[in-house]
């Protein structure tokens, strides 16, 4: 039934972000790309593709990070041209992609503003999504219980923050605390509010939404290990959503070692192949243990790529906004990677970027 | 832990079933009133009617034998004609947008797809065709000679001839449209695409001349409205209906 009434507002922007899907890099440009000697030659490159000539007016000796936030910048221009066509709910759907990033943010002007940085030079280093009108405001606080009341007024994450904040105890340990707190409360918001958009949207973004969950309760089980996270503070940063929500989550939070988190990892068929091919290294001592993590991780943004690479299979549905935002930063992610790797000479390790398309 | 205990959330405050429970309980309150209400009052009214003697005001056949063949022909045409405009409106509304937003990247598609729109717009000019034959049907007639078995015939097979042709291409419009904004988008990604989905939209497009055609057959036997034969005649029609004055 979607169908019918779907194109009515949002058929053009469809097409229009189905197009930019279109401009992902293939595996042959990749191929050129991991061929090129330097960054001259990865520009040249780089010009054949959808990207164009973004990198024409810098200056000579480019940088990598350059390209990442040339490559950022275009990404952002593409989002804003989609947000200010969208109508209800279409442009909540993307207002809530923003969310992540701001909430990225706003963490990073805490920790800043806890560390008396100048939060003004902070304000480069925000992620341009994550921007909200009135974060110049939070720049005039000094101290961090002036950011915190600011937070709560001028943001549009103040649910999110309302539960979590408490400006009395904060260090480096507790923001962490704050900033996984409130994504789980992002979370599971974003969840719902899919819920309330109907079937196709509904399940394309519950399976991408339960994964990215359950990843960060993963990952935040791996992380606690041997810090002095307590049990009970662990679980209440678990998303109450995902494929191991209630069971598995439940478990993980009384999980001592890496072999517990593996097995409890088995009850779902999909996460099973993330810990097979290193469990072996796994059970070893403290040394193999980045080795593992590094691999998890590579397991977790192919999973990702997987699945929003999925939600293009469906038409009439929202899905595809988030999954082409998640597809293209993956894919500025392997361009930094493969830039790094001819900057530094590192041509061995060139291929381990994560392929899309 | 004992089983039973899984499906709460230990370590929160608030269950989730508890969290999110208002917003069932609102879905739950808008559809009562919603289907309740009006039920309702339509039971109160049938009794009151039926308990007062006065049950006869529902009378069907009275209805059918009073209502003019000319309404029932002429509400058929319209609904066919309008119910297939609206198919085809419905359906380029679906196809138009997808081949605007595809075409932004791949503009090679606006030129292909635009059969897309003209298999739409087909449905309409099925409506059209059928909207003509059957007004070709509708001649003038005096009221008194009006009423004749042959005249009842022919308008109750305009009306559910135009319902059929109507309902069909209405349904047809959408089907194409829908598969339309598929082909446009398949077609952007990748051009080899757009003959398989076009396979697939001509199916659909072909429905909609089922319709043409039964709607057609149906009204084959219907005479044009014409007059009764003599007086004697009407005189024996009037007593065949006697609502009819």
């Amino acid at each position: 039934m979607e169908a019918l009434f779907f194109n009515a507002n949002t058929g053009f922007l469809e097409g229009i972000v189905r197009g930019f899907k279109a401009g992902i890099l293939t595996q042959s440009q990749y191929a050129n790309l991991t061929q090129c000697e330097t960054l001259e030659d990865f520009r040249t490159q780089l010009s054949a593709t959808d990207y164009g000539n973004f990198l024409a007016n810098e200056p000579l000796p480019i940088s990598t990070s350059t390209i990442s936030d040339k490559a950022t910048q275009l990404l952002v221009d593409q989002f804003n041209y989609l947000r200010t066509n969208a109508v209800e709910p279409l442009s909540k759907f993307l207002d809530y992609i923003t969310y992540a990033y701001m909430i990225d943010n706003v963490v990073l002007l805490i920790t800043g503003t806890l560390h008396e940085r100048d939060t003004h030079e902070l304000l480069d280093r925000c992620h341009p999504l994550g921007v909200f009108d009135t974060m110049p405001a939070l720049c005039v606080a000094t101290n961090v219980e002036e950011l915190f009341q600011s937070v709560l007024v001028e943001t549009p994450l103040a649910p999110y923050f309302r539960d979590c904040l408490s400006a009395s105890d904060l260090d480096d340990l507790n923001i962490e605390i704050i900033r996984n707190t409130v994504y789980k409360a992002y979370l599971e918001d974003f969840y719902h509010f899919c819920c309330t958009l109907g079937s196709p949207t509904s399940d394309v973004m519950h399976k991408i939404l339960s994964f990215e969950a359950d990843r960060r309760t993963i990952n935040i089980t791996i992380n606690s290990f041997n810090t002095e996270l307590s049990k009970e503070q662990r679980a209440k940063l678990f998303p109450a959503i995902g494929r191991l929500f209630p069971e598995g989550n439940n478990q993980l939070a009384k999980a001592d070692d890496i072999d517990q988190v593996r097995q409890i990892c088995e009850n779902v068929s999909e996460y099973r192949a993330f810990f097979s091919s290193d469990s072996s290294r796994a059970n070893g001592v403290g040394d193999d243990f980045g080795v593992t993590a590094s691999q998890l991780e590579d397991h977790f943004f192919q999973t990702e790529v997987h699945l929003n690479k999925q939600a293009f299979l469906q038409q009439f549905q929202y899905g595809v906004f988030y999954s082409y935002m998640k597809l293209k930063e993956q894919e500025i992610r392997n361009l930094t990677w493969i830039a790094e790797c001819i900057a530094q000479d590192a041509k061995d390790r060139i291929q381990d970027f994560i392929p899309i398309f | 832990m004992p089983l039973w205990q899984t499906r709460t959330n230990t370590f929160g405050d608030v269950p989730q079933s508890q969290l999110y429970a208002h917003r069932l309980d609102m879905g739950y309150y808008t559809s009562y009133y919603s289907y309740g209400l009006p039920t309702f009052l339509i039971i109160v009214i049938a009794l009151y009617l039926l308990f007062t003697d006065s049950g006869e005001a529902f009378n069907v056949g009275r209805f059918l034998e009073e209502t003019s063949p000319y309404a029932w022909a002429g509400t058929g045409i319209g609904l066919c004609i309008g119910l297939s405009v609206l198919g085809a409106g419905w359906g380029i509304m679906v196809t138009g947008s997808s081949i605007l937003g595809g075409g932004v990247r791949s503009p090679r598609i606006t030129t292909k797809n635009l059969i897309s729109i003209i298999f739409c717009e087909v449905v309409a000019i099925y409506g059209v065709i059928i909207g003509i034959v059957y007004s070709a049907k509708i001649q003038p007639v005096p009221e008194h000679l009006l009423y004749t078995p042959q005249n009842y015939f022919t308008g109750y097979a305009l009306f559910w001839g135009g319902l059929t042709v109507g309902v069909c291409n209405l349904l047809c419009g959408i089907a194409v449209g829908i598969t339309g904004s598929t082909a446009a988008l398949a077609d952007a990604a990748d051009p080899n695409l757009f003959v398989k989905i076009l396979v697939v939209e001509v199916f659909g497009s072909i429905m909609g001349l089922f319709g043409l055609i039964v709607g057609l057959l149906m009204v084959s036997a219907a005479e044009d409205f014409k007059a009764q034969a003599s007086i004697v005649a009407n005189v024996a029609g009037a007593i065949a209906s006697p609502y009819v004055h």
